[in-house]
């Protein structure tokens, strides 16, 4: 069938089963937009700036599991979109953002609207296309899908030049990409696995150090079900957290900077690491030399890159987790009961008796992990929860009750402030039945509040709650820390009015100062159905904690607050 | 960990944008490049970049690993049994003696490229190792300008 390369954008979209497209139009991806305008396959959402709209396509990614799409023009529209890009290279969120460029006889000029995107999104996506020709237009949309979504997931950008969408050709959808020199490594060495079991079943103080990459593969009932059988400790990293669930006796809770004194100490102790979908990243590892010294390493990653880049490993297996994680059951049923490491797990419990993760409430000002609490108590595992990056990010990782996996999406990897309420818009749009709600910051807030028009427009309803310090409060905390209290840029004291802010753009706002407030702004929120700020003061001063100072060594935690109230 | 020399022969797709995937991958993540060498293979659609570097084991490693990811790339060879040879030619005044060049070029399995009205060019083909022998030796007959390839490298 011939068409324009606009409406084959349109048709690959629909035949890979997207509903919805987040995005904002321009010149140079105008035909593509009149081709949406004609098309109702899927819903295009114009969100108010294009950053904004690549981290609603990764949102709603990381909620489903699907890959999301964002569109964006040439130029300023694209270079809006680059945070997002590296946001969900980062993460190895799946993701196809489709961008406008200039006609293929003006790229190089300098013309209007012109930046050499696949040279700008190089580092921060899996791959990138420019389309020179329009017949390479059908195969180039459907490997994008399918690099996206397959190996080690990442965003693929398709930078497609206007004369092209404009152009007349055959449009047949391939059924099946044959890329040869891209073949990811699935299944799992089974030489490597059946050492490693050997190897669990040596072992005296094994630990699973759980990342990301179990979320990524759908991978969490399988870890629940090693965990169960074998009574093998977890810890989760900043990226895991909901996999285990969040009373399951086994799970110490998050290690690494903010992580809990137990996970930590497991860490520091643990004679065998059995590693899963996770990368040993610097704030999860602390001061290298001092990492797990006592530790043999099991690492199974589908990156192989990621295997021996920070800390040497003894048991590297490349593959997909959830293949390998079924043949590691096979190998170990039947040869390991969970009375085993019941002494290893004592002595677990014994560090989590002497520090557990706690903080001191108070009558008189809000605390801003009380709020996160009251939230787990109130709503729980019904919702959706997201956040931006910073003090309220960590003690949400630290306080909420995950259950379930993809229920926790925040940006690990990069840690973009002004990630959060996009995300849930996406996340949203993606489970609608699902409550979201966005733990912010006043600083992180601002970074991407024009979403509210958005969230008004499209009735997506979203709950921003605004853990309010008037501080930049992370680096404010390092400013007390290790700066002597200067605090440089980081008093937010002037304001904007956030109530009559998410008024004016059709939300609904609140201010809250008290416990009683909260419950009821939160209640009333929920039942309004629509996008909603509320502002919560709380504890200007409150820090996070434990913490590890970066560059030391993990047992080396900061438990007590040292923070001087002033 | 010591530093070691490699040469890194990486098979990619011959596309417009492969040599800054591959060159950018070495910038991005603070990877070293002593040469670079890129030519396309007769008769495929496929190029062979040839990359002198340095690093330690588990750097060099990581370059394999994450030249690998690399969606257009076939293949990554890395190890010590490799055959490499570089090019270099040299530009000689014309009142250097002509035959002392040409000895010493051919003592480096190379010769005279050619003798103009007031230069001399001599090239070379062998080792890295004696190509910088050679650069030292001709530096005794006033060299007005060195162009060196490039490492290529094949396995033994």
């Amino acid at each position: 069938m011939n068409m324009s390369g606009a409406r084959m954008v349109c048709e690959a979209l629909i035949a890979e089963g997207v509903k919805t497209v987040f995005g904002y139009p321009g010149g140079a991806i105008m035909n593509v937009y009149d081709e949406i305008y004609k098309q109702d396959g899927f819903e295009h959402i114009l969100n108010r700036h294009e950053q904004a709209a690549v981290h609603a396509a990764d949102g709603y990614a990381r909620a489903t599991g699907d890959v999301g799409v964002a569109m964006v023009t040439s130029g300023p529209g694209f270079t809006n979109a680059v945070t997002g890009l590296a946001t969900a290279y980062m993460d190895s969120i799946p993701m196809v953002v489709i961008s406008g460029q200039v006609p293929l006889s003006l790229i190089g000029t300098d013309g209007f609207q012109e930046i050499d995107a696949v040279g700008i999104s190089r580092p921060c996506t899996k791959h990138n296309y420019l389309v020179r020709e329009l017949s390479d237009l059908p195969r180039i949309l459907k490997e994008a899908f399918h690099i996206a979504r397959s190996g080690r997931p990442g965003p693929v950008l398709v930078d497609i030049p206007k004369d092209i969408t404009a152009q007349i050709g055959e449009f047949k959808y391939p059924n099946s990409v044959n890329i040869p020199s891209y073949k990811p490594t699935t299944k799992g060495n089974k030489r490597q696995i059946d050492k490693a079991v050997e190897a669990i079943l040596k072992s005296k103080k094994p630990l699973l150090y759980i990342g990301g990459g179990v979320v990524l593969s759908n991978a969490s009932d399988l870890v629940r079900k090693l965990a169960d059988i074998s009574g093998i400790p977890a810890v989760e990293t900043l990226m895991a957290r909901g996999v285990m669930g969040a009373n399951n006796p086994l799970l110490q809770g998050m290690l690494g900077m903010h992580g809990n004194y137990s996970s930590n100490m497991a860490m520091s102790e643990t004679d065998l690491i059995i590693s899963l979908g996770a990368r040993f990243d610097d704030r999860v590892t602390g001061k290298l030399s001092e990492f797990a010294k006592y530790a043999d390493i099991i690492h199974v990653d589908i990156d192989p890159a990621n295997i021996s880049k920070l800390v040497d490993v003894d048991y590297p297996i490349v593959g997909d987790v959830s293949i390998v994680l079924e043949k590691m059951i096979d190998g170990l049923e039947g040869k390991i009961n969970s009375d085993r490491y019941s002494d290893w797990r004592a002595v677990l419990d014994k560090y989590d008796n002497l520090h557990p993760l706690s903080y001191e409430d108070s009558d008189e000002v809000i605390k801003p992990q009380w709020v996160i609490e009251r939230v787990g108590e109130l709503i729980g595992e019904d919702a959706i929860i997201t956040s931006d990056v910073g003090q309220h990010q960590m003690w949400t990782a630290q306080h909420y009750p995950f259950d379930r996996p993809r229920q926790w999406i925040n940006s690990g990897g990069l840690g973009t402030m002004g990630f959060g309420f996009p995300a849930a818009i996406g996340a949203k749009k993606g489970c609608p039945n699902k409550t979201v709600i966005n733990f912010t910051g006043d600083g992180s807030i601002l970074m991407n509040m024009q979403e509210l028009v958005t969230a008004s427009e499209y009735k997506i309803a979203v709950v921003n709650i605004i853990l309010n310090n008037n501080f930049l409060g992370m680096v404010r905390q390092w400013q007390s820390f290790f700066y002597d209290n200067r605090f440089a840029e980081t008093d937010l004291s002037y304001q904007p009015n956030y109530k009559a802010v998410a008024e004016a753009c059709g939300g609904i706002g609140y201010d809250v100062t008290t416990k009683e407030e909260f419950d009821k702004a939160l209640k009333d929120a929920i039942e309004q159905d629509r996008v909603a700020f509320i502002n919560v003061s709380v504890n200007r001063f409150e820090n996070v904690l434990p913490m590890v100072p970066a560059g030391g060594a993990l047992y080396n935690m900061i438990l007590a607050d040292k923070a001087k109230e002033k | 960990m010591a530093d070691v020399r490699r040469v890194i022969s990486i098979l990619v797709e011959n596309e417009s944008s492969v040599l800054s995937r591959v060159s950018g991958l070495f910038a991005g993540r603070g990877y070293n490049i002593e040469t670079l060498t890129v030519a396309p293979i007769p008769d495929t659609n496929r190029s062979r970049i040839t990359i002198a570097t340095k690093g330690s084991k588990r750097v060099i490693e990581q370059i394999t690993k994450q030249l690998h990811k690399l969606i257009p790339v076939y293949k990554v060879v890395e190890h010590e049994e490799m055959v490499e040879k570089e090019l270099i030619l040299v530009k000689f005044p014309i009142d250097e003696k002509l035959a002392d060049i040409q000895a010493l070029c051919q003592a480096y399995n190379g010769g005279i490229a050619n003798v103009g009205a007031d230069m001399i060019i001599g090239v070379v083909t062998d080792e890295p190792r004696r190509v910088k022998n050679f650069v030292e030796a001709t530096k005794r007959y006033n060299p007005i300008e060195i162009v060196r390839g490039g490492v290529v490298a094949i396995e033994r």
